[in-house]
């Protein structure tokens, strides 16, 4: 007996044995007790409160919604809104940092202390702590009949930010937008068929120059009869009328978003630039390539090799940050589901929801981020970020 | 012979650029860069000046003087002079705040002191901890040495915050170094499953698992285990803090050579004596500055605690404007709450800078 316990192979096996079953009871002590506790509450496991209706109001909606709707729409809309506030938040703060980047890298002193004191003053704060602050500030903004105006079409008030849209119906612009992806995809694939050669140039041009034609043709056709090109927000009695209208809640997030996000991206694009060797550029020089010339076709494409890595990981953060939408009452997905186990009481249930479309989300990102870095490694180069 | 001790280093030198020099070449080196340097210090003037304006020359410091900020310019620190109190102190009673204030300073000094090299040993460190988080404690819960007892729910403001943060420090720090051994363990279930649970808690949003931990978990443990909401909230953030410390550990494991582990295996030593005396020690050398970086992002994170309910300073901070008089004045508020964060992160982060300098030097 004692020989057998002092085999290691036999006590790593026991060891592993003995872990799995302390896991595994564990977890069914978990589910026997939330079982008992559902059973005190008269409560049912189980999806199917999905179809019921939900009976509450938020206040934020991608897509027209009624009280009466299912929770299953809702959790839709939540998601809706989680996406389009991530996309507006990553699409923002990557303009951003891609600027301050430059800005940090600049050779100039007094142009990168710029570019560093923005990024101190915005990393250092929590984001929360932003995102309440500019949605005090944006609440406070005078009432719409003293909104601040931007060349008469772009309104910033109280009530949110107005601005003007084309007269469309959202379907022809989904389309569009589907358009471009399309078009975009088949640009990376016919770039890795024909490499760049004069031909892939030719179609390139004759494809944008398609697509844009493709775009006016669709836009006009579809256009709602009988009014304008665009749809501009006025001041009709005391409130704006026309144009689309930007919440506070999500204009506090995504300005909270970009700011600080920002900051993170372009310390990242930093080092990625900084990462380029600095043979590749002197070679550059000596070769008499103008400053623009170095920087559009030497240092950027090294420096986007270096950082995509790091980028996605930036990504994913932001993404799971969005979920602080809560402090100012933006329904995004956690919001809703925190209001509907609350209300249903359905509380593993939707937990589970939220938990499979954050992971969907995260790993839809991250996928996305490794293709492209994949697709555009270089063979037998590597930069070290 | 002035030449005869100079080395040839010393001759092949370049000339050290004059301080003039340097400024030409830093700030106007071409035509635009001179228009750069003039727009930027045009800017950088206009920013300084506007804030100087605003945080000093036109503002208004005393309580009692907040009628006058109706008509001042500046910022109306009145506010923060009538409401500091519960802002830093949340809903402590007012009798005991110098408690929250000494146990403060103690918690700040004992996260200074960690980061003095002398400290770094498990038992120096340890030690350092249980007497400042015990001390903290006392201070801050009495119920000993004649202190009245003031049960966690009463707790508030930046005290919370330390305290939260130190717990999370506390717990999370031994679990990372368990969770990434576990998951370099050479037994492949042992692996798989901490390999799991690291992967499955990185995934999620801190926000949920503070939700869950504060919500949910009563229903899945049964109730002799549940405890406080305050203790289940940051075990909650330990775990996920352990889970993203473990990964920064890992990376610090991995860098070591594996020539190392073999030579302690090779004199016979023991697992945890490899683990202990050999891997450990670098595998915290090697990842100093990203564990640092983890503990700067989780200061940023105790705010996030705000949103299932406690009164840490964020709440407090908010609470402070809430009332009557005060409303119009939360810019300063926010201000004075993000400056407290800002200190903290700030120091904190060039800390991490300045080890990640430091170490880079003495790998050479």
């Amino acid at each position: 007996m004692g020989n057998i316990l002092r085999n290691q192979k036999f006590r790593g096996i026991l060891f592993q044995a003995v872990a799995l079953s302390v896991v595994a009871v564990v977890l069914i002590g978990m589910v026997m007790n939330t079982k008992a506790s559902l059973d005190a509450q008269g409560l049912t496991a189980g999806f199917n409160f999905l179809d019921r209706s939900t009976g509450w109001d938020f206040s934020f909606s991608v897509l027209p919604y009624e009280i009466s709707d299912t929770y299953t729409r809702v959790i839709l809309i939540g998601v809706l809104n989680t996406l389009l506030l991530g996309f507006l938040g990553l699409l923002l703060a990557t303009i951003l940092g891609i600027i301050i980047g430059l800005i940090r890298t600049s050779k100039n002193y007094l142009f990168s202390l710029l570019g560093t004191i923005y990024v101190e003053v915005f990393r250092n704060v929590p984001l929360i702590l932003q995102a309440i602050f500019w949605y005090a500030i944006l609440t406070n903004l005078p009432r719409p009949r003293q909104a601040l105006n931007f060349a008469d079409s772009i309104f910033l008030s109280g009530r949110g930010l107005y601005f003007p849209v084309l007269n469309i119906p959202l379907w022809s612009f989904a389309l569009m937008v589907a358009m471009c992806i399309a078009w975009l995809i088949t640009l990376g694939w016919l770039r890795h068929k024909m490499d760049a050669s004069l031909a892939y140039h030719r179609l390139k041009k004759m494809g944008w120059i398609a697509l844009i034609i493709a775009i006016v043709v669709i836009g006009y056709l579809a256009r709602i009869p009988e009014t304008t090109l665009f749809d501009i927000p006025a001041l009709k009695g005391l409130n704006f009328r026309g144009g689309m209208r930007m919440p506070p809640e999500l204009t506090a997030l995504v300005v909270a978003i970009a700011l600080y996000g920002g900051a993170y991206i372009g310390e990242v694009i930093r080092a990625g630039l900084m990462a380029v060797p600095k043979g590749q550029i002197e070679a550059a020089y000596v070769n008499g390539l103008s400053n623009f010339q170095i920087f559009w076709h030497i240092r950027m494409p090294l420096a986007i090799r270096a950082v995509l890595p790091s980028l996605t990981n930036q990504y994913v953060q932001l993404m799971k940050a969005t979920t602080i939408g809560i402090v100012v009452g933006f329904s995004d997905l956690f919001m809703i589901i925190s209001t509907s186990i609350n209300q249903s009481g359905q509380t593993l249930e939707l937990l589970a929801i939220l938990m499979a479309c954050f992971l969907a989300i995260n790993l839809s990102i991250a996928f996305v981020m490794n293709t492209i870095n994949q697709k555009i490694a270089l063979k037998g180069y590597e930069v070290k970020s | 012979m002035n030449t005869s001790n100079q080395t040839l280093n010393d001759v092949l030198a370049p000339p050290k650029p004059s301080f003039g020099g340097v400024l030409k070449q830093r700030l106007f080196n071409t035509p635009l860069d001179a228009v750069i340097t003039i727009v930027c210090a045009g800017l950088l003037f206009y920013l300084l000046y506007n804030v100087i304006d605003w945080a000093f020359l036109s503002s208004i410091w005393k309580a009692e003087d907040e009628p006058l900020c109706r008509d001042a310019t500046g910022a109306c620190w009145s506010v923060i002079d009538a409401r500091h109190r519960i802002i830093m102190f949340g809903l402590f009673p007012f009798e005991e705040h110098w408690r929250s204030t000494v146990a403060c300073v103690v918690m700040i000094l004992t996260i200074v002191l960690s980061c003095v090299p002398w400290f770094w040993s498990a038992v120096r460190l340890g030690l350092l901890w249980i007497l400042g988080f015990g001390t903290f404690y006392i201070l801050m819960h009495g119920g000993i040495f004649g202190l009245t007892e003031i049960t966690p729910e009463r707790w508030g403001g930046l005290a919370l915050t330390l305290f939260i943060f130190a717990a999370v420090s506390i717990i999370g720090m031994p679990l990372s170094v368990i969770l990434a051994l576990g998951r370099r363990s050479k037994l492949p279930v042992i692996a798989k499953m901490v390999g799991l649970f690291i992967d499955f808690f990185r995934s999620l949003p801190l926000l949920t698992i503070l939700f869950t931990a504060a919500v949910i978990t009563p229903f899945l443990l049964p109730g002799w285990l549940q405890g406080d909401k305050l203790y289940r909230v940051i075990v909650g953030f330990a775990i996920f803090f352990a889970c993203y410390q473990a990964e920064n550990i890992r990376a610090g494991l991995q860098a070591i050579p594996p020539g190392q582990d073999e030579a302690g295996l090779t004199l016979g030593l023991s697992y945890w004596q490899r683990v202990g005396r050999i891997q450990l020690p670098q595998a915290f050398r090697n990842s100093l500055p990203a564990i640092v970086n983890q503990f700067v992002i989780t200061f940023k994170e105790t705010s996030i605690v705000t949103i299932v309910g406690f009164f840490e300073i964020l709440a407090s901070g908010s609470a402070a404007f809430g009332t009557g008089q005060w409303t119009a004045h939360y810019i300063e508020v926010y201000v004075f709450i993000g400056l407290i964060y800002f200190i903290f992160v700030f120091s904190l982060s060039r800390y991490g800078a300045y080890l990640e300098r430091k170490l880079r030097v003495g790998h050479g």
